[in-house]
């Protein structure tokens, strides 16, 4: 996978996950782009299209758009598995989470992203590692906050 | 020092978080740019000082912004700073920062290396964890080069939460610094193996992704994949090893045999995943991809199992999703295509079944099984091993039965009569016998019209010179029936001479329309008094007696028969015994033709049958019988047809619009039609469990006892507005209990689809028909619309009755709504109680003193406190809860009797003086007493 991207149905870009080294001033070219192009299809067309020499496969969640770019070679149909495997950690760490909870928590989205996806590659397929990693790295960061709070 | 910290926490107290910043920005929607401005001159306030909580607030709102499409390169150095923070709190934010803001020509990227190093080594796992995500980021040339040993020895980490972020993170390193695979590599193969899955994945991962670009490399893991491939359970990773052999197959063929069985099993649950997806709308394509899937097809086994599975999607729920019969038609006939399938039978009995039922596609399958009547000689290659010839059974019959639609009815009628038919099995001979005196009754109808009566004379000519050949069929019921039309044919032939009319008499012999039948009919019948279905009208069979040929069931859908595995083995010393006894015994008969080797020389003998050329056909270009419509056509018209149909709906909606005039129309809605929208271009008879209406009286007979009431024990979750309410028994024999639930839709949306399941237990099992699982549901045969309520029954088994049970099970159904359906699950349990298994039973006195004395029965007795009710009251209460009758009253005292479905006595003793009641009861079964008497005494602690 190349990259992900979040973005609302009003084209607000909620979440960027880029798994190839772009300057910004690519990686904004490519986000208007595509979100223009995603946002102009309608609801019951294909959700993967051919984009520049990639693939792009997206999955709209309630007003939310889950944007993927893969390669050529890869599969469209996994992909689209990471995606609502995404969804699913999300809903699961959030309880069933709404666009708010991306945008005021964006970084526990991205922290989450990150225990499930590695440089593009899905690193762990089990939903209950990837939320044990995480809710114990959370723990790691309540302890420490309250060993500081003590500590004043 | 402590002053500076907390001043830091009170300067902060007034600092935006996150949050805030979020929050401030959906604020000022209209002056967006310019707030954020004022945020950025404050977070570089907040960067300047130098309480790090003060610097990683900043940065995580810096990251917000960055992909808002702000420029925050400027604060990378900031970003390293937070990076290195011990705590574990701001390290994560600051890593995060950077995979999101730093790329290859970032150079602060340098500064990074020694810090990156040291937090991979850190004993903290998250700390090293975050560490290679941001890392996977971020990584450049100089990165991975200075970094690979580090990330080689993660690799063997004893948490497998870093091993797997490792290996993922070493393919990023390769194409960085593609020096340092060498010496990886043994290290990433010896992962393939690790015990985690997680780890697993992630090598096969990495390991496809580099065998991607350089197969030839990778051939010497083949055996390792191929035991994965075999061993691992997750999709994931299956998906991946595929997809790697599908690189290295064109390198190495031998791979691809071995690929064979693994890759089928995988097709195999595709395919069982493809029934539940089809609708109307995509079930032509998808039946076209199979078809195709056929043809390329190299394994009978694959192949066969393909055609069943095209059968199967089609021919559920009673053809729901099939808009074109016609179409259907054609794809079975072209499925008989296939030579050597073992599916001939399947595909009969679905062109019968088509056939019989759809009545408006009749003249078409006619058609289609004329044509194929006609090619016989091209199905039937190997005439007996050749299951495929099964069709020509159903074509025989429909052409028979629906004569009627024949274009050229003495055509057929010739290809039916043909010499070679004696060559195809006896059942199908029989019926090809049958059907053409059908048919010679259409063609007779036809003639006899005519001023030319030479012609009818000539076809009933044709028949007497072909039947013979069938008469001397090995095959009794081919003999019989031949020899029956061959008569007749001549009696008529007799009266033609003498030119009268025979027509109207001959087919009035097979006058009358054949109606299907439900499958469950026949049980509803009641079996007559005084007849023993069980009972052997003669001696039962004796052993030896070979089951020859038995007359297949061609009504019914599928065939049990062919699941069940057939007992044929006996051992082999067995077989020889038998074999001998067999030879004594026909050695004696002098009615037996013994089979010398003689006769079957003088068959072979037969002048010129070697020398006959062979042709063989060559198959592998699709035979298309002349005709025959391919069923890909139908695809493209079933299109237009959709098309037009939409149109004309369209055209419709516009035209109501228009006479409505409603001031401003609603944007047209161009999209692909429901599933509701595609109508049906044929009906079909639906036949399951209703039965056709004329048939409903004499068939339905229940045996109710209403009495008896099972009790509901209420359902512990309930749908909002939906109950299953009043669920009672009624018994029929020992064994089973009949279960009447009704279901009512208290909610405002339909209801469909629901299944009624029950978790058998050892004791007490929910029927369900015959080839269903044991875990399967039961489909409830009707939906519900909002407000109504309906019955349905099941069945179950007890085996004993002496306990009471409760039995767990769950409704499942659907709700629909106008733009939306769920689906939805109901949890009950259904008590059965021990009281239910009694039917109330009258008994006279003198009986019930009988079996008192006769001493078989065991005692005991319960006493009742503080029951405050009359007498009678009290007696009619036990009669209606439990099923008992009042044997013999006097005064304040009364004997019961009751009796089970097993047939045990219950006999009680009920007594009252006072608010006392005591009950003395006898049984022959001492635990079911107890329990009835538990049970009484439960009623009465209610009241």
């Amino acid at each position: 996978m190349q990259f992900m991207l979040l973005f609302s149905r009003q084209g607000k870009l909620r979440l960027q996950k880029w798994y190839v080294p772009l300057s910004d001033k690519e990686k904004k070219k490519i986000t208007r782009e595509l979100v223009q192009t995603v946002l102009a299809r309608k609801p019951k067309m294909c959700s993967f299209l051919e984009w520049r020499d990639l693939k792009i496969v997206y999955k709209r969640y309630a007003s939310l758009y889950f944007c993927c770019a893969i390669e050529d070679q890869d599969n469209e149909l996994i992909t689209l598995e990471i995606i609502h495997r995404y969804v699913e950690l999300l809903d699961k760490y959030f309880g069933s989470v709404c666009e708010l909870d991306i945008i005021f928590n964006f970084e526990k989205a991205y922290f989450i992203l990150d225990e499930f996806v590695l440089g593009g590659e899905a690193q762990e397929t089990s939903k209950k590692n990837v939320l044990k990693a995480i809710e114990q790295a959370d723990l790691l960061q309540e302890c420490m906050t309250s060993i500081k709070m003590n500590s004043c | 020092m402590a002053l500076k910290i907390v001043k830091g926490s009170i300067d902060r107290m007034f600092d935006k978080n996150l949050q805030d910043l979020v929050r401030g920005i959906r604020n000022h929607k209209e002056d967006e740019a310019k707030y954020i401005s004022t945020c950025i001159d404050e977070i570089k306030q907040e960067l300047k000082q130098d309480n790090i909580a003060v610097k990683a607030n900043a940065v995580c709102k810096l990251t917000y912004l960055q992909m808002l499409g702000y420029d925050v390169s400027w604060a990378a150095f900031n970003i390293v700073e937070v990076m290195s923070s011990s705590k574990f709190t701001y390290k994560r934010i600051g890593y995060l920062a950077a995979s999101q803001c730093f790329h290859e020509s970032t150079d602060v990227i340098m500064l990074t290396t020694n810090q990156i190093r040291k937090d991979l080594s850190s004993p903290n796992q998250y700390d090293t964890g975050v560490a290679l995500t941001g890392l996977s980021c971020f990584v450049t040339p100089d990165l991975a080069r200075d970094l690979a040993n580090d990330i080689m020895t993660l690799m063997s980490h004893t948490k497998p939460y870093i091993r797997k972020k490792a290996v993922l993170i070493m393919y990023k390193v390769f194409l960085k610094y593609p020096e340092s695979l060498r010496p990886a590599f043994p290290r990433l193969k010896e992962k393939l193996e690790d015990p985690d899955p997680g780890v697993q994945s992630a090598a096969v991962n990495v390991i496809c992704e580099l065998a991607r670009r350089n197969p030839k490399n990778y051939l010497s893991l083949a055996p390792l994949f191929f035991k994965l491939m075999t061993s691992s359970t997750n999709n994931w990773v299956l998906i991946k090893i595929i997809k790697l052999f599908g690189a290295l197959t064109p390198l190495e063929p031998r791979l691809g045999k071995k690929l064979i069985e693994p890759l089928t099993n995988l097709i195999h649950r595709a395919l069982d995943l493809l029934y539940g997806m089809v609708s109307k709308k995509n079930l032509m394509e998808i039946v076209k991809k199979l078809m195709l899937h056929v043809d390329k097809a190299e394994g009978t086994t694959y192949r066969d199992e393909l055609l069943t599975k095209i059968i199967d999607i089609c021919s559920q729920s009673n053809y729901q999703y099939i808009t074109n019969f016609e179409w259907y038609i054609s794809i079975l006939v072209e499925l008989t295509r296939l030579e050597g399938t073992r599916h001939g039978h399947l595909i009969a009995s679905q062109m019968l079944d088509v056939a019989i039922r759809v009545k408006a596609i009749r003249a078409f399958a006619v058609a289609q099984m004329a044509t194929l009547l006609d090619n016989a000689h091209l199905l039937t290659g190997n005439m007996q091993r050749n299951g495929i010839c099964e069709v020509l059974y159903a074509a025989a019959w429909i052409c028979g039965e629906f004569s009627e639609h024949l274009e050229n009815p003495i055509q057929t009628l010739e290809a039916m009569l043909r010499p070679k038919v004696a060559t195809l099995p006896g059942h199908i001979q029989a019926v090809y016998v049958q059907n053409a005196a059908k048919l010679f009754a259409t063609v007779l109808k036809g003639q006899e019209g005519n001023t030319d009566s030479t012609a009818a004379q000539e076809t009933s000519q044709l028949m007497i010179d072909r039947l013979p050949l069938f008469v001397q069929s090995a095959n009794l019921e081919v003999q019989e029936r031949a020899s029956c039309i061959l008569q007749l044919v001549k009696y008529i032939q007799k009266l033609q001479q003498k030119d009268v009319e025979v027509a109207e008499e001959v087919s009035a012999l097979f006058a009358g329309e054949l109606n299907p039948v439900a499958p469950k009919a026949q049980k509803k019948v009641p079996v007559p008094e005084g007849l023993d279905l069980d009972a052997w009208i003669n001696e039962p069979p004796s052993e030896s007696e070979s089951e020859d040929e038995q007359p297949k069931a061609i009504f019914a859908k599928e065939e049990p028969k062919h699941s069940r595995p057939r007992h044929t083995e006996v051992d082999e010393k067995e077989l020889a015994r038998r074999r001998e006894a067999r030879k004594q015994e026909q050695a004696n008969n002098p009615f037996y033709i013994k089979a010398s080797p003689s006769s079957q020389k003088v068959y072979q003998d037969t002048p010129g049958v070697e020398h006959i050329p062979v042709v063989q056909i060559d198959l592998s270009v699709p035979l298309k019988v002349p005709g025959m419509p391919m069923s890909d056509q139908y695809v493209k018209l079933e299109e237009e047809r959709r098309q037009k149909e939409r149109a004309e709906k369209k055209k419709k909606e516009k035209k109501k619009r228009k006479e409505k005039r409603s001031g401003r129309g609603k944007k047209q809605d161009s999209g692909p039609e429901s599933e509701e929208d595609i109508t049906p271009a044929h009906m079909v008879d639906i036949v399951t469990e209703e039965m056709p209406e004329n048939a409903l009286p004499i068939l339905i007979l229940f045996y109710f006892l209403s009495v008896n009431i099972l009790l509901t024990e209420m359902i512990a979750f309930f749908w909002p507005s939906f109950k299953v309410c009043d669920i009672q028994g009624n018994l029929q024999d020992g064994s089973q209990v009949v279960v009447s639930v009704i279901f009512e839709n208290k909610c405002d949306s339909f209801l469909k689809s629901m299944e009624f399941n029950v978790l058998d237990s050892l004791n007490s099992k929910l029927q369900r028909p015959e080839g269903s699982g044991p875990h399967d549901g039961l489909t409830v045969p009707f939906q519900l619309p909002p407000g109504v309520s309906n019955e349905a029954r099941f069945v179950f088994t007890v085996q004993s009755i002496v306990m009471p049970q409760k039995l767990k099970g769950t409704l499942t159904f659907i709700v629909k709504n106008e733009d939306s359906s769920t689906h939805e699950k109901l949890d009950f349990k259904l008590h059965f109680t021990c009281t239910s298994y009694l039917i109330t039973t009258p008994c006279y006195s003198d009986a019930f003193a009988k079996l008192l004395e006769s001493g078989d029965l065991k005692g005991s007795s319960v006493r009742l406190e503080g029951v405050n009710m009359p007498f009678h009251h009290l007696l009619a209460r036990i009669c209606f809860h439990h099923h008992f009758s009042v044997v013999e009253r006097i005064d304040s005292c009364a004997s019961m009797y009751s009796r089970s479905i097993q047939g045990h006595h219950v006999c009680l003793l009920v007594k009252t003086s006072g608010q006392t009641v005591s009950i003395d009861a006898k049984c022959d079964e001492p635990t079911l007493l107890g329990n009835v008497l538990d049970e009484i005494k439960q009623t009465f602690s209610q009241c």
